[in-house]
């Protein structure tokens, strides 16, 4: 049962196996959604109370306004595990592990790019490689991809991929400790010998966008970024090598799950003790995919240097990274359990780290007013640039929203949208939309998702983060 | 025959056939045509392919990430899946198929990328006279 608590925040009562309760951060339009999803095999209140029922499962298992079912648990969910009776599950991380967002600063304004904007458009879409069948500028071979496990961004940086002060503003400083390369499979790295610096396809996406408005002028500053400034933002993931992990690893979990006797509530849910051998096996190849998604990030900021550079004339030393946050995580963190501080197995699916003010793992220049939060909009929509606070680090284990969240199917969307349409819908709007797929781009209409302005102002009233900006595309480009 | 039916995020396949190799091969069509223009690729490599699995369900996902882990390392794009043979030997199921296609076309015939077969509404049955394959692809 849901029970109103506050503006915006729902708790599901504990029932049946559920350990604890479920939270939901919505407001009644999601509400609804949320019930009738209920009736369908898809729910994601079904899909909450699932994760609530896994041992080990600290405070809530929370659902934040993005929320949408996904393959065990909602993607936009967030789950803290104790690290002792825990398990870690492949739901809460899914088959794109790290998939991300970085922003890059450009020193430019608005009116620096709008004679060119054209040719940035062009160039981009050249150089960026995207879309089903791309491959990228890097060719690796086996024992070059274990680096990329090993040591992530700071192994490309090496290669001549990107600028060493990128690393202090990357999550985990571009390298998570705790992989390793060995609980990967060969299947997996052979996928991605050439798929480091790609782009992707479905809803990853290069933009470039401008600050539209600022809502705290002292944040922004502090993060770089004013009215009018041209800023670069990515979206993908760790490609084939993370969708590999995920499907090696559903089978190594449904062995792992009967053989500790966990019941398996959906099969998509299949988990193992974080203590066991195989628990630890999942959690170290999940962290080789992770920096694996942040290699193919910083591979990526080094195209669009140079492709940036190369247009306007500017230094590519210019052009610096805001940040870079992942989605699909699972992280060993610090939080405040019933009052105490305890080490525990953060799982974000479809949700953003966003710790608030003063912990050690944010670079020290955002230290003071929190880690900014990149939450993308769907295409030709706003983005948004927000800051985490105190109150979302004893709510929601410091972490955010990842973006709007899909309401119309992809069957549906291509079926009353056309590709071409929508591209000259957007340059109406005054942006250049460069697709490798029109069908592509018809699932991926902004129609498909929920109204990020809504989806923000949810968790900005609740005070688990605060807004420090809004940016709105001029050039978007897709896989 | 195959149709895509709808999913919130992403999409769901079903493979129709009059015996459980037509439904598999149906099934593995419509995953093909979330990825490709299929028509337009010419089916001029061939790859053998086997899988194996403890269920008819496990083996549809089991080759339906076949696919995907061979279009990556092969770099051909598939325009064509034929199931040869699905048989049972000891407490495990095997495949046997033939994906057809080119490698690198050299034309428009991207859509949009397949992430993963999963679990979610997995479903191999016969009815009516009838084989279905089907479930749900990450996109």
């Amino acid at each position: 049962m849901l029970k109103q608590i506050s503006k915006y925040i729902w708790e599901l009562s504990k029932e049946n196996q559920m350990n604890v309760c479920g939270r939901i951060y919505g407001d009644e339009t999601l509400i609804k959604i949320l019930e009738e999803e209920e009736k369908t095999n898809w729910s994601s209140l079904r899909q909450l109370r699932n994760l609530a029922s896994l041992p080990g499962i600290q405070k809530y298992a929370i659902a934040l306004a993005d929320v949408h079912p996904g393959y065990g648990a909602p993607i936009g969910s967030i789950s803290a595990f104790d690290l002792e009776e825990g398990v870690i599950t492949f739901a809460t991380i899914g088959f794109d592990i790290n998939c991300g967002v970085r922003t890059l600063i450009t020193g430019l304004k608005r009116h620096d790019i709008e004679a060119k904007k054209e040719e940035l458009a062009d160039i981009l879409f050249r150089e960026i490689p995207a879309g089903l069948g791309s491959t990228g500028e890097l060719k690796l071979t086996k024992s070059q991809i274990d680096e990329v496990l090993e040591k992530g961004s700071e192994y490309v940086i090496e290669q001549g991929f990107g600028l060493e002060e990128d690393l202090k503003y990357t999550e985990e400083k571009g390298c998570i400790k705790g992989a390793d390369p060995k609980a990967v499979s060969d299947k997996a790295k052979e996928r991605q010998f050439k798929q480091v610096g790609t782009l992707g396809s479905g809803n990853h996406y290069l933009e470039v966008q401008f600050v539209e408005q600022i809502y705290n002028e002292e944040v922004a500053e502090i993060f770089g970024i004013d009215k009018d400034d041209i800023v670069i933002s990515l979206h993908c993931g760790s490609r084939a090598l993370g969708h590999q992990i995920g499907t090696d690893y559903l089978q190594e979990l449904e062995r792992a799950s009967k053989k500790y006797n966990l019941k398996i509530l959906d099969k998509e849910l299949v988990c193992a003790p974080i203590q066991s051998e195989e628990g630890q096996k999942y959690f170290s190849a999940v962290n080789a995919g992770i920096n694996c998604a942040f290699a193919n990030r910083q591979v990526l900021t080094h195209l669009v240097r140079t492709s940036v550079s190369k247009v306007l004339g500017i230094d590519e030393k210019s052009i610096r990274v805001l940040y870079d946050v992942g989605h699909n995580t699972a992280k060993i963190e610090k939080h405040d359990i019933n009052g105490k501080m305890k080490e525990v197995l953060v799982g974000r699916k479809g949700s953003t780290r966003g710790f608030g003010p003063n912990r050690e793992e944010i670079p020290e220049k955002y230290r003071k007013v929190g880690q900014p939060i990149l939450v993308g909009g769907s295409m030709g929509t706003a983005s948004y640039i927000l800051r985490g606070t105190n109150k979302g680090m004893l709510e929601t284990f410091g972490s955010a929203i990842h973006g709007a969240g899909r309401v119309m199917s992809r069957v549906k969307a291509t079926s009353n949208f056309r590709g071409s349409d929508i591209e000259k819908t957007l340059r109406k709007q005054n942006i250049i939309v460069k697709a490798h797929s029109l069908k592509g781009l018809a699932e991926e209409a902004p129609e498909a998702y929920k109204n990020i302005d809504d989806v923000v102002k949810i968790v900005h009233e609740e005070g688990v983060v605060e807004k420090v900006a809004r940016l709105r595309p001029i050039i978007v480009v897709k896989g | 025959m195959f149709e895509l039916f709808e999913h919130k995020a992403d999409m769901g396949i079903r493979g129709i056939g009059k015996n459980i190799e037509e439904a598999f091969s149906e099934a593995a069509m419509a995953m093909l045509t979330i990825m490709y223009e299929t028509k337009k690729i010419k089916p001029k490599k061939k790859i053998v392919v086997e899988t194996y699995a403890d269920s008819l369900d496990n083996l549809l996902v089991n080759f339906l990430n076949e696919i995907l882990y061979q279009k990556d390392v092969s770099e051909i794009s598939f325009c064509k899946a034929k199931v040869k043979e699905i048989k049972k030997i000891k407490d495990q199921y095997k495949l046997l198929a033939e994906l057809l296609g080119e490698k690198k076309p050299n034309k428009k015939i991207f859509i949009t990328e397949v992430k993963a077969a999963t679990y979610s509404q997995l479903k191999v049955k016969e009815e009516d006279n009838y084989w279905i394959a089907e479930c749900i692809v990450d996109v």
